[in-house]
């Protein structure tokens, strides 16, 4: 295929498979390839869940380091947090395209397990991971966690999403849930911590858009620990979710709702629909979480190892198309994304602005995941 | 890629997931040597087709097309057995787009002549900035239902949306339908919630003259769709026009200009 770049917006394409089968990263591959025009060659990234199933109960740490010599330092500050069960180097191909552009930094991954005697008073295991992945991005200078989730990881760089799939090999892995990103960097720079997608313990975020309300988001995520060291937006939104899913216990549709808010001509309508219960809560997530509030352009798929949600913002300036087929739920910017890898999906639409698409695990029917 | 040549006239390309670039030049390169009818199979998304191309062709797509499907269309007559993404008839000026499945956001945005038949849903934006001058009035018809900001700013044309698969707990149309709107009409068959309706325009029931209108407008849609203009007809229309041809003329013009009378 000939070089081209083109003005564009970022392309997103992730799909679930709900009965928890796990496919190869092929299939995402061909997807977000398949949308290479929406991107400039300046970002591409994957996250999959369900890759380290011998691994499973260890939290899997995806590290991007300058150089090797970092590995000391970053070694000892998760030895103050953790465990270590297992390190080794991310297994890299090597692409040729890529070194025209940067020199991709060193990818370490480590399987660790946290250490009892080292939490702080009220401090869950969870909250100790995160203060773990603040520690070294905030301290360590020229290392950054991409991934630290059980049993997930996510892989990503600066080039395009075919550069970034071969030089990780994205085919070798198997998940139940893929999401990836293609980028076209506006407002930040392109480089290898800023491609998508975001990640903090097992949240996954990518993002099509920009993120206006970005300076008010990243003040109030700050008041509760979460340092943004990735110069970009989006990340931002990975720290709001973990903050009200994990640590305001927010069902999913009320997070959403606090992120992509109705107008407050659309909650007046609800009271005059005499739907008061809905307009008083809805008025008080407006209320409560204003700061949490994600202003402009976007398109987001949000993964977790219960699922994969996708959404737009309040009047959908951004491309969204979500599709079925039997127990596989696809999400894309581009239906001829999901029509690649699912020629005639059972249903395929193009979901309303601000109304989420949430797949979840077909074991989260009897309520045993987060609240929905 | 594989090009495979049907009869004298007539073309065949699969296109896989090649880049666009190269299926559009080789689509212009056939039309060049007299191709009248193209037809393209397993389209993946491939952006911009029928564009730059001046010749009556006839383009057949199977599979799902791209973004700005006959952006500046001027003559071809673009068939698509399947569904299209955003931007269908972008700033389009002649000839006619065929749609059997559903469209996405901002189509026929700026669109100043030829025809539109979508046979789904649509998306959001769409119509918006339409335009007319003399002898080009393009007409946008929707067989399905549409999203929010339909027919925005809207400035000539026809745009007719039809909700012939609308539930009946379903909106026809979202909310700031025709906002802004200064030119053109839009038929909707069935009601628009006044919440969803912008300040600049008001809605009538229709005429005679609007039936009439409609009718011949219809019989193209209906023919490529197989379906017949009187069943559709025999659901009550709402005509929406705008009040104002220059509802924002004195937003930001000066208080000087407005006293002297220079603005109007």
């Amino acid at each position: 295929m000939m070089s081209y770049s083109e003005m564009s917006g970022c392309g997103l394409a992730g799909f679930i498979n709900r009965d928890g089968k796990r496919v190869s990263g092929k299939d995402i591959f061909d997807s977000i390839t398949s949308m290479k025009e929406r991107g400039n060659g300046m970002g591409a990234g994957y996250a999959a869940y369900g890759i380290y199933p011998d691994m499973a109960e260890y939290y899997a740490f995806h590290v991007m380091m300058d150089s090797m010599d970092i590995a000391t330092e970053i070694t000892a500050v998760l030895n103050r947090f953790f465990h270590i069960v297992k390190s080794e180097m991310i297994p890299t191909k090597s692409v040729p395209s890529l070194y025209k552009k940067t020199t991709p930094p060193v990818f370490y991954r480590y399987f660790v397990t946290p250490r009892e005697d080292v939490k702080l008073p009220l401090e869950t295991e969870e909250d100790m991971v995160v203060r773990a992945v603040m520690t070294i991005n905030e301290n360590v200078k020229g290392a950054y966690v991409i991934s630290s989730g059980k049993n997930m990881g996510a892989f990503k760089g600066v080039g395009e999403p075919d550069e970034i799939g071969e030089f990780f090999e994205i085919d070798s892995y198997k998940g139940y849930i893929w999401i990836a990103h293609t980028r076209f960097p506006t407002n930040t720079p392109g480089w290898w911590g800023g491609a998508h997608p975001f990640t903090l313990l097992d949240w996954s975020i990518v993002h099509n858009g920009e993120i206006t309300s970005y300076g008010t988001n990243k003040r109030y995520v700050e008041m509760y620990g979460y340092k943004c060291t990735l110069l970009t937006d989006t990340e931002v939104a990975a720290y709001i979710f973990d903050l009200l899913f994990r640590k305001h216990k927010l069902p999913i549709k009320a997070t959403l709702m606090a992120i992509a808010a109705p107008f407050w001509k659309d909650i007046e309508y609800l009271k005059k629909k005499k739907l008061n219960k809905v307009a008083e809560m809805a008025k008080k997530i407006r209320e409560i979480y204003s700061s949490a509030m994600l202003n402009g352009p976007f398109a987001m798929l949000f993964a977790y190892k219960d699922g994969l949600i996708g959404f737009n913002d309040r009047i959908k300036l951004r491309p969204f198309v979500a599709a079925i087929n039997g127990d596989t739920v696809y999400m894309a910017s581009e239906e001829s994304a999901i029509k690649v890898i699912c020629k005639n999906p059972e249903k395929v639409w193009m979901p309303r602005a601000g109304e989420p698409v949430i797949a979840l695990m077909n074991y989260c029917k009897d309520g045993i995941c987060h609240p929905g | 890629m594989e090009v495979k040549q049907l009869n004298e006239t007539t073309y065949e390309i699969k296109c896989g997931t090649t880049h666009y670039k190269i299926v559009n030049a080789k689509i212009k390169e056939l039309v060049k040597n007299g191709a009248e009818k193209i037809i393209l199979r397993e389209v993946y998304g491939q952006r911009y087709i029928g564009t730059g191309i001046k010749e009556p062709v006839k383009i057949e797509i199977h599979g799902t097309a791209g973004n700005d499907l006959g952006i500046f269309l001027y003559n071809p007559k673009i068939e698509v057995f399947g569904n299209a993404q955003d931007c269908v008839g972008n700033t389009m000026m002649k000839g006619e787009i065929v749609v059997r499945g559903h469209a996405g956001d901002v189509c026929g945005y700026g669109m100043r002549g030829g025809k539109v038949y979508i046979e789904g849903d649509v998306g959001y934006r769409v119509g918006i900035h339409m335009k007319g001058y003399k002898e080009f009035v393009p007409t946008f018809i929707i067989g399905g239902k549409a999203g929010n900001f339909f027919g925005e700013y809207m400035a000539g044309g026809k745009l007719i949306l039809l909700g012939l698969n609308r539930k009946s707990s379903e909106d026809i149309v979202g909310d700031y339908c025709a906002t802004g709107m200064h030119g053109g009409i839009i038929y909707v068959r069935g009601e628009v919630p006044k919440r969803y309706l912008g300040k600049e325009v008001k809605i009538f029931e229709i005429d005679d003259k609007d039936r009439e209108i409609l009718e011949t407008e219809l019989k193209g849609f209906a023919k490529a769709f197989n379906l017949s203009v009187e069943e559709i007809m025999s659901e009550p229309f709402t005509k929406i026009v705008p009040v104002s041809a220059r509802p924002y003329g004195r937003m930001y013009a000066h208080r000087w200009g407005i006293a002297s009378g220079i603005i109007k």
